[in-house]
């Protein structure tokens, strides 16, 4: 179970908010006496991923899934707050045995799996990377991994362009296995694959989750991918969590108004001809955000105290919403 | 029966190629009626978006249309020569890519790119060119057109811009639109928007809309009948709630069964073994048969024409309706 009802989770993450400074080139920002302009990519996030579970961030473009994806294997650094993972603050702690072992412990699966490979580099030598570059053994490895993830063993001496993409996901899926990690972060793992493939790759995801005791973090854009992968879904919206909830409850009972809007407008394979009332607006400029809930201008129920107040994200039965209104 | 507005017959494309004759489209037939949407579904390198550039007449050199016919309103187009092309396109039929930052021209507004539009293909006057540009932009829910059609395709967000290329390609009132993947860059909120836009214009203004999407849940909700494409062939062609509910091609049935559905929970998705062949090495007979479940003998030998199967047609020996007793 989530937030401190759970002794120990795999990651805590507390207060999490990154800002990206966007402005002009200081020389540009003094002449044309420009204002510094701030991006608050990610705002006060915080949840817990238990061991050997899925947790799901969802969003649009640019609710900030991907960026909290960055700060918990560590390619960005947080603005504020923590990311612990098995009790460790990457960005504070100081022992490097024990910043090795959390990071051996950490691997990422990217969206793009023909961006994410070496062109110039065989299989086996992307794969065996995360092993070598720490000075393991690396015998054999490949060849076991590509088994595993369902391509054939002498694919090793390969080179990226002869695989398709389904293939070359299998091949992230397997460099991502070889150091044995706890957690995989997988940003938009399927996003960039046919529906057939992505079957393919979600099912093998889920077999390796059971076989080696994995812990995910899936981000995805795709409702319906989440809703198969998913323990606990988180919902973003503009850098913010609205509502965290089991994926049935979440479908069943959405307490968000952003959440229903998000399920309602997704298209659906029984919906012939189904007319939806779309949905307005579109998500605001993030440097400068609407005061109050972020959604309220989009949001049909809002009231005057949504453009007022922000609401916190506090419990309501299994879930955590934040909705001024949410019963 | 009323001549319908697009007809395409037996229409093959081919790219010569150092390793032989590759047909990315091969030997494919449909129609669509004034008012309709058909979709044209399948994975990439199907040909449907090949399909989609051969009607307009947009195929990169070395692909050509090496046989086939294309009706557009009972005239035939893909003999016209460049320029008569140059005149049916964007005035019989327009066009909606899947990029909206690369479809419009950065350098130019909105307005002048609507207006020259409007001006090549209609006989009006600058003025009347200026205020149809602005209807246009209005009838595609772009709030204050009349301030907005100054402005440069940077200075609107995704969901606009795709606005503006659907205006851009209305502006010239087109019988036939061919919308390809018009929503799969945009996020759902978005898409929602504009699968309903393309819905609703479709229906005032009677066009035929030809849209091509790997997104079969987009499908089941905007079109009223559906294609779908397997390496370079028809597979499938019916009317949507038919070929979803009860498709009679075994691909078509596990393309249904690798869809996550949000309305279940965690279960196993079907997944349809191996990939797509190269066009290079397609397989003898029918080209799915290597990932087929119910593969006999036939199927590795010649190819299944498209049958007249009730209401729909189905490429397939054994089309399901008929085996479906078998277990896999």
């Amino acid at each position: 179970m989530p937030l401190d009802q759970n002794a120990d989770p795999l990651v805590s993450i507390r207060g999490l908010t990154r800002i990206f400074d966007v402005s002009k080139p200081l020389l540009n920002r003094i002449v044309e006496r420009l204002p510094k302009r701030l991006l608050t990519a990610v705002s006060d996030v915080s949840f817990d991923v238990p061991e050997r579970t899925t947790y799901a961030l969802v969003g649009e473009s640019g609710s900030g899934k991907s960026t909290i994806g960055k700060m918990v294997v560590g390619l960005l650094n947080p603005s504020e707050g923590e990311v612990e993972i098995e009790g460790i603050n990457l960005a504070s702690e100081t022992d490097p045995d024990k910043i090795e072992q959390v990071r051996s412990d950490i691997q990422m699966i990217f969206q793009d799996p023909y961006a994410s490979l070496n062109p110039r580099w065989r299989v086996r030598d992307i794969i065996t990377e995360p092993v070598r570059i720490r000075g393991g053994e690396t015998d054999g490895l490949a060849e076991k991994l590509l088994e595993q993830v369902g391509l054939s063993a002498v694919d090793a001496i390969k080179f990226p362009h002869e695989f398709s993409g389904g293939q070359r996901q299998r091949i992230c899926v397997a460099r991502a296995l070889a150091s044995e990690p706890k957690l995989i972060v997988a940003d938009e793992p399927t996003s960039a694959l046919d529906v057939s493939v992505q079957a393919q790759v979600l099912n093998l995801m889920s077999d390796l989750k059971d076989e080696f005791g994995l812990t995910y973090i899936l981000i995805s854009h795709d409702l319906t991918v989440v809703r198969h992968m998913a323990d606990r879904i988180g919902v973003l919206y503009l850098g913010r969590l609205v509502e965290e909830a089991s994926p049935d409850a979440l479908f069943t009972d959405p307490k968000h108004p952003y959440t229903q809007m998000l399920i309602e407008a997704a298209p659906r394979m029984d919906g012939f001809g189904r007319e939806i009332v779309p949905p307005e607006g579109e998500i605001p400029d993030p440097i400068s955000p609407p005061p109050g809930c972020a959604y309220h201008p989009r949001c049909p129920i809002a009231v005057e105290r949504c453009s007022q107040e922000r609401p916190q994200l506090e419990w309501k039965g299994q879930s955590r919403v934040a909705c001024f209104l949410a019963e | 029966m009323t001549t319908p507005v697009l007809s395409v017959r037996n229409l093959t494309v081919e790219i010569p190629t150092r390793a032989g004759l590759l047909k990315p489209v091969d030997g494919i037939s449909y129609d669509i009626a004034a008012g309709e949407i058909l979709g044209v579904v399948g994975e990439s390198g199907a040909g449907k978006s090949m399909t989609g550039n051969a009607v307009i007449g947009l195929l990169d050199r070395p692909a050509r249309i090496a046989s086939g016919e294309i009706h557009v309103n009972g005239r035939r187009i893909d003999r016209l020569s460049r320029k008569e092309l140059r005149r049916s396109r964007g005035k019989e039929i327009g066009m909606i890519f899947q990029d909206p930052l690369t479809s419009l021209n950065p350098l130019l507004t909105i307005g002048d790119q609507l207006t020259e539009t409007i001006s090549e293909h209609l006989d009006v006057s600058d003025g009347e060119a200026k205020a149809r540009a602005i209807h246009a932009l209005e009838e595609v829910g772009i709030p204050a057109a009349r301030d907005r059609i100054d402005a440069y395709p940077h200075q609107f967000s995704g969901g606009m811009r795709q606005r503006v290329v659907i205006a851009l390609a209305l502006c010239a009132e087109p019988s036939l639109v061919i919308a390809d993947e018009p929503t799969t860059a945009l996020d759902v909120s978005v898409q929602a928007q504009i699968t309903a836009l393309l819905k609703r214009l479709c229906r005032e203004r009677g066009m035929a809309v030809m849209l091509v999407t790997h997104d079969m849940g987009v499908i089941a909700e905007t079109a009223d009948r559906v294609a779908v494409m397997y390496a370079g062939r028809l597979a499938e062609l019916g009317p949507v709630r038919d070929v979803i509910t009860a498709p009679m091609h075994p691909y078509t049935d596990g393309l249904m069964q690798a869809t996550p559905d949000a309305s279940e929970g965690a279960t196993r998705l079907r997944q349809i073994p191996g990939a797509m062949p190269r066009l290079g090495s397609l397989p003898p007979g029918c080209a799915f048969n290597p990932r087929c479940p119910y593969t006999q003998d036939r199927c590795c030998q010649d190819p299944p024409p498209t049958r007249d199967v009730t209401d729909g047609r189905a490429a397939c020996w054994f089309p399901l309706t008929e085996h479906a007793a078998i277990p896999a």
